[in-house]
C-alpha cells in the first residue's frame, strides 16, 4: 500500500449539492418508496386491515339501518349509511394507523433504524416517509370501503366523500406518527399492545363511531367533548350529508389539523433525538 | 499472512476523542458506561477496541458514530466535529452495527440484497448509477455474487454479515466502524471476514475501527489495540508490544539435575520476573524470552545442569487482560461479574446500547 492510494480516499465520493427542504423531500420519498415496496411485497396486512371495516359494514350496517328507520339515531336522515360509513372510515384510520408502531419495533430490532440514523438521511424523513406510506395505504383502503358502502346503499356527494377521505388522511398522520414515536421509545411489542388498547378503545367508544353520542346521558357527552375524534366524525358526517360551510365542519378541520400538528411535532422529537 | 507494514508516522490523525463520557440513568441508578475516553486513530490504521461485554466498547462506538450524544467530552471524526457537525461525520463514516443482541445488523429480512445496496447508496447521496457501480464492486469483493435477488432473510449468517459490511462501505467512507464484526459466526466465516477487513485497507485505504471481545481477532487483525474495561482505556499498543510489556514470555525448562540450584541460577538472571519450580520443571516469566534463552542455557550448562526439554510460550492478549484487571476476558459468566470490583456499574447489560 502506498501513500497515494490513501490520499485518493481523502475526499469521500459523496456529492453534496442540495440542502434543506429539497433534501428532506428527497429523503422522505426515499424512505416512502422503500416502505411502500415492503408493504406491497407482503400485502396481507393491508387486506386484513380492510376486512374489519367491511365486516362491520356487512354485519352491523343492516342492524343500524333498522334502528335508523325507528328514528333512534336522533338524526333526520333517510340514508343511515351516510351516518355509518364516516364512522367506519374513522375506525379504519384509527386502528389502521395506531398499530403501525409495531412495524417500527421490528425495524429497530433488525437494526434498520440505527443503520439509517448513521447515514446523512434526515432523521425526520425516517418518520415522514413511513407516515406517508401509511397515509397512502389508508386512503386506498378508505376508497375501497366507500365503494363497498355504495354497494350497500350509501348515497353521498362526491365532494363530501373526498373531503371525508382528507379527514381520514389527517387522522392517519396523527395516529401513525404517535404510534411510531411510542413504538420507538418503548421498543417492546409487549408494552405497546396493552398501551394501544388502553388508549384506543375509549377513544373509539367516545367518538360516536357506532351510535351518535347525542343518545347518551349528559356526563357521557361531556367526557366525549374532551376527546378529539368526536369532532372529526361529526364533521365527516356533515360533509357526507353535503353541508360544507358549517361550524361543525370548521371545528372538525381545526381539531384534526391541530391534532396532526401536535402529534407530528412530538413524534419528530423522538426521531431526531440523539439517543434513541 | 499478517500485514503489519503500516507506518503510522506518515499519516494524519483521523479520529481524535477527548474525555468522551456517557452516563445512563437506569432504574434510578446512575451508570457511568464510559468515563473519559481519549483516543487518536491515524488514517489507514486498523484499531481494535478490546474489552469484555459491558466494558463500554459499544457505547463509545455509538458516540463516535453520532448515535449517542456524549454527556461529556468531544471528538473529531474524519475532520468533522461530533457535536457541531454530526451530519458531516455521518457522510464520511461507514458503520456496521453489532448483529447479536437486542438489535441485529441493519438489513431488513424482507428486502432484496440488491435493494438494500441500492437504497444505501441513495441514502449517501450517490446517484443511481454511482450506487449501482459501487454495489457491483462490493458484491464482487465481498463474495455476494448471485445473491442480489435473494431476500435478506434467506442469507446465511456469514453472507448476511458480509452484506452488512458492504452496506457500510457503499460510499467509500474514510473511516469504517465495525461493532463486533464476527460475533456469532462460525470459525470459517470468521477468518474469511478477517481477510475482507484486511482487504479494506489494502484495497481502499480505509481506516478501520472495530470492537471485539475476541483476542484472536484483535491479534490477527489490528495494528493497534485499545483495551477498555469499566468505561476506561487501561492499556494501548501494538498487540505484540502489549503482550511483551505487560506479560512477558513464559519459559518452561525441565532439568535432569538439581531443580533448586537451577531455579536459583535462573532466577538471578536479568529479565526474569517470576520463577516457580514444579518437580523438575521450572516455569519463568521472562522479558524477551527468545533472546534470554541462550544465556540461560549457557548458565545452566556452566553449572553442570543438563536439560530434558525447553518450552517458550508467547503470552496471549488474554494474559495481558488478566494482568491488567485480574479478570479473564473470556469470562462472560455471572461469576466473572462477581469478581469485578464493587461499584462496577459497567458490568450491567443496560450500559451497552441504552435500553434493553
Amino acid at each position: 500500500m502506498t501513500a497515494a492510494t490513501l490520499t485518493e480516499q481523502d475526499a469521500p465520493g459523496v456529492a453534496e449539492h442540495r440542502v434543506g427542504v429539497l433534501t428532506f423531500f428527497d429523503d422522505t420519498m426515499l424512505v416512502f418508496r422503500r416502505q411502500m415496496k415492503l408493504s406491497l411485497r407482503n400485502p396481507a396486512w393491508v387486506i386484513i386491515g380492510l376486512i374489519q371495516p367491511i365486516l362491520y359494514l356487512a354485519f352491523f350496517g343492516p342492524l343500524l339501518a333498522t334502528i335508523a328507520k325507528g328514528g333512534l339515531l336522533g338524526v333526520s336522515r333517510t340514508d343511515p349509511y351516510s351516518f355509518f360509513v364516516p364512522g367506519l372510515l374513522i375506525q379504519l384510520g384509527l386502528f389502521g394507523a395506531a398499530f403501525v408502531g409495531f412495524t417500527i419495533i421490528a425495524d429497530w430490532r433488525a437494526g434498520v433504524i440505527e443503520r439509517f440514523r448513521v447515514t446523512p438521511v434526515s432523521r425526520m424523513a425516517l418518520l415522514a416517509g413511513r407516515v406517508l406510506r401509511d397515509v397512502v395505504t389508508l386512503t386506498v383502503q378508505a376508497g375501497v370501503l366507500v365503494l363497498a358502502g355504495l354497494a350497500f346503499g350509501l348515497r353521498a356527494p362526491v365532494a363530501g366523500v373526498l373531503i371525508g377521505m382528507c379527514f381520514v388522511a389527517v387522522v392517519a398522520v396523527s395516529l401513525a406518527s404517535v404510534s411510531y414515536a411510542v413504538g420507538l421509545l418503548l421498543k417492546s411489542e409487549d408494552a405497546l399492545a396493552p398501551l394501544l388498547n388502553m388508549v384506543m378503545v375509549p377513544l373509539m367508544l367516545l367518538s360516536g363511531i357506532m351510535l351518535p353520542m347525542t343518545l347518551g346521558p349528559q356526563w357521557l357527552r361531556d367526557v366525549a367533548k374532551v376527546t378529539p375524534f368526536g369532532y372529526i366524525i361529526n364533521a365527516m358526517r356533515e360533509v357526507f350529508a353535503g353541508h360544507y360551510a358549517t361550524t361543525v365542519v370548521l371545528e372538525g378541520v381545526a381539531v384534526s389539523v391541530g391534532l396532526a400538528a401536535v402529534c407530528l411535532w412530538l413524534a419528530s422529537r423522538a426521531f431526531v433525538r440523539e439517543n434513541a | 499472512m499478517r500485514r503489519r507494514g503500516w507506518d503510522s508516522r506518515r499519516y494524519p490523525v483521523i479520529i481524535e476523542a477527548q474525555g468522551l463520557a456517557r452516563t445512563f440513568i437506569s432504574r434510578k441508578r446512575t451508570v457511568e458506561a464510559v468515563r473519559g475516553v481519549d483516543l487518536a486513530v491515524k488514517q489507514g490504521e486498523i484499531v481494535g477496541f478490546l474489552g469484555p461485554n459491558g466494558a463500554g466498547k459499544t457505547t463509545t462506538l455509538r458516540m463516535l458514530t453520532t448515535l449517542l450524544r456524549p454527556t461529556a467530552g468531544t471528538a473529531v471524526v474524519a475532520g468533522c466535529d461530533l457535536l457541531s457537525d454530526p451530519v458531516g461525520v455521518r457522510r464520511r463514516i461507514g458503520y456496521v452495527p453489532q448483529a447479536i443482541g437486542a438489535t441485529a445488523g441493519g438489513t431488513d429480512p424482507n428486502c432484496l440484497v440488491g435493494e438494500e445496496l441500492a437504497i444505501q447508496g441513495r441514502a449517501y447521496r450517490l446517484s443511481a448509477g454511482q450506487a449501482a457501480e459501487r454495489a457491483a464492486l462490493l458484491v464482487d469483493q465481498l463474495e455476494l455474487t448471485g445473491l442480489e435477488t435473494r431476500l435478506c432473510k434467506t442469507l446465511s449468517g456469514g453472507q448476511r454479515r458480509r452484506l452488512e459490511i458492504a452496506l457500510g462501505l457503499i460510499h467509500s467512507p474514510a473511516v469504517v466502524f465495525l461493532d463486533e464484526p464476527t460475533t456469532g459466526l462460525d470459525p470459517q466465516s470468521r477468518s474469511n471476514l478477517w481477510e475482507h477487513i484486511r482487504g479494506l485497507r489494502e484495497r481502499l485505504g480505509s481506516t478501520v475501527f472495530l470492537t471485539t471481545h475476541y483476542l484472536e481477532e484483535a491479534d490477527a487483525l489490528c495494528d493497534r489495540v485499545l483495551v477498555i474495561d469499566n468505561g476506561k482505556i487501561i492499556a494501548e499498543g501494538v498487540p505484540e508490544e502489549l503482550k511483551r510489556q505487560i506479560s512477558g514470555d513464559v519459559v518452561t525448562l525441565t532439568v535432569s539435575g538439581d531443580p533448586v540450584t537451577a531455579k536459583r541460577i535462573l532466577g538471578g538472571r536479568p529479565g526474569v520476573r517470576e520463577t516457580t519450580a514444579d518437580g523438575r520443571a521450572i516455569r519463568m516469566t521472562v522479558e524477551h524470552g527468545e533472546e534470554a534463552l541462550p544465556g540461560m542455557l549457557r548458565a545452566l550448562d556452566a553449572a553442570g545442569i543438563s536439560m530434558e526439554s525447553i518450552q517458550l510460550a508467547r503470552p496471549t492478549l488474554d494474559d495481558v487482560f488478566l494482568t491488567l484487571t485480574g479478570r479473564s476476558l473470556r469470562d462472560d459468566s455471572p461469576a466473572g461479574h462477581q469478581q469485578a470490583p464493587a461499584g462496577d456499574a459497567a458490568g450491567d447489560d443496560v450500559t451497552e446500547g441504552g435500553k434493553r
